[in-house]
């Protein structure tokens, strides 16, 4: 079809010849198209979506534990305000307890991964705040402090 | 061709209904309604889509009845209709959970049998924490409880004891002794149904072990065989007792 000089008219003739074509292809697809609109309705042979069944193994008075715990786990999945339930009743350590414990767990934890320099900061800032008598000492601090930062040399 | 004019289905619920009844769904599911539906819902269009279950089939306009029994009907969720039949035979469906005997081993594979036309295969992969190496200890003989992976008319039917997030959930091996005997499908659908008075009395007598499998198996296991027994014959026969017949013999059990 890529011919070079085509007319303009003639090209445009080409064109509708197709678009003919084409639109009486198409003519027979037009039919199947009304008939997917059906799509309300789900076919399906298990009775386990229709009618709410439990699950099929269970255990009484204890006769197995596991299976029982399982019970309550499968069967409350219906019904979620059990398990909420169940997650208060295990904690064995109350709330408050396990707050304070990681409010003085993060400092002892961060400690450890100080470097060098940053640990001996820490060891100062502590003996500063328990050497609170010995005031002699408070001069030398500013020049070990200075110590640590870049001297030049002089000539 | 028979021309019947099919009844709407809300009218039905509850009653028998046979096989080759039409069932007129409310005008809402039918996208070009004609007004020659019947239209007796008159509450608003419940949303999402309409489960058709066992029993019934899609039929151009409306629902085909493919087995008799009584029609039931659930509202919530989008509405779901069923027919609720009675039958010995089990036929495989996906996403049931079933107890199979093992049969055969075939290489990496177990042949169990489920109680339908095929036997059904079990990978050895299938279950909670099996690799390669670690293999499930399974014997011919030995009670599976799993559920149906593939089950359809066409390929043979898959079972796995896992499930979609790898845990056992309960599934696998049915552990030693015990009790396994055959029902009705209708009465373990009573039995799982769920309040059901007839567990309900049992778990008061003894402690005891159930498993009920869809495909009309019941395993059973208590302390002594005698009371194993006992259970095996009350859930037999209560499927064929009235309720006040079962308290009778209840009555006089707990009473020994």
């Amino acid at each position: 079809f890529m011919q070079r000089g085509l007319d303009s008219q003639t090209k445009k003739q080409l064109e509708e010849e197709e678009k003919k074509i084409i639109s009486e292809e198409h003519w027979y697809l037009d039919v199947p198209d009304l008939k997917k609109k059906e799509s309300c309705i789900i076919e399906e042979r298990s009775f386990l979506l229709c009618e709410d069944l439990v699950y099929g193994r269970m255990s009484f008075k204890g006769f197995n534990p596991e299976i029982e715990k399982l019970m309550i786990q499968m069967n409350s999945k219906c019904k979620e305000e059990e398990i909420e339930e169940d997650d208060k009743m295990e904690a064995d350590v109350s709330d408050e307890e396990m707050a304070r414990r990681y409010e003085t767990l993060v400092g002892t934890i961060g400690k450890k991964f100080l470097r060098k320099r940053d640990q001996r900061v820490l060891k100062d800032d502590d003996d500063d705040e328990d050497d609170e008598i010995e005031e002699g000492n408070s001069n030398t601090r500013p020049s070990k402090r200075a110590k640590k930062m870049f001297l030049k040399p002089q000539d | 061709m028979a021309a019947e004019s099919g009844t709407a289905a809300e009218a039905l619920v509850g009653q028998v209904v046979l096989p080759g009844d039409l069932l007129l769904l409310p005008a809402h599911y039918d996208e070009d309604a004609e007004g020659e539906r019947l239209r007796l819902s008159a509450g608003g269009a419940p949303q999402g889509r309409l489960l058709c279950g066992p029993g019934l089939r899609r039929c151009g306009a409306g629902l085909l009845v493919t087995k008799c029994g009584l029609l039931r009907h659930r509202p919530a969720g989008g509405g779901a209709f069923w027919v609720d039949s009675q039958q010995k035979r089990y036929v495989p469906v996906k996403g049931d959970h079933v107890i199979g005997i093992v049969t055969a081993k075939a290489g990496d594979v177990f042949r169990l049998d489920v109680g339908g036309s095929e036997p059904a295969s079990l990978s050895y992969l299938a279950f909670e924490g099996a690799t390669k190496r670690n293999r499930p200890n399974v014997q011919v003989g030995d009670l599976i409880y799993g559920q149906f992976l593939v089950a359809n008319k066409d390929m043979e039917p898959e079972m796995v004891c896992i499930d979609s997030s790898g845990k056992s959930s309960g599934m696998g091996i049915i552990g030693q002794d015990g009790f396994l005997f055959k029902v009705s499908l209708g009465l373990i659908r009573k039995l799982l149904a769920p309040k059901c008075e007839i567990i309900q009395e049992l778990s008061q007598l003894y402690p005891f072990e159930l498993v009920l499998g869809m495909n009309g198996r019941i395993w059973v296991k208590a302390k002594t065989v005698q009371q194993t027994l006992i259970i095996v014959n009350i859930l037999e026969a209560c499927e064929y007792m009235s309720a006040e017949q079962r308290k009778q013999a209840l009555a006089k059990l707990s009473g020994n």
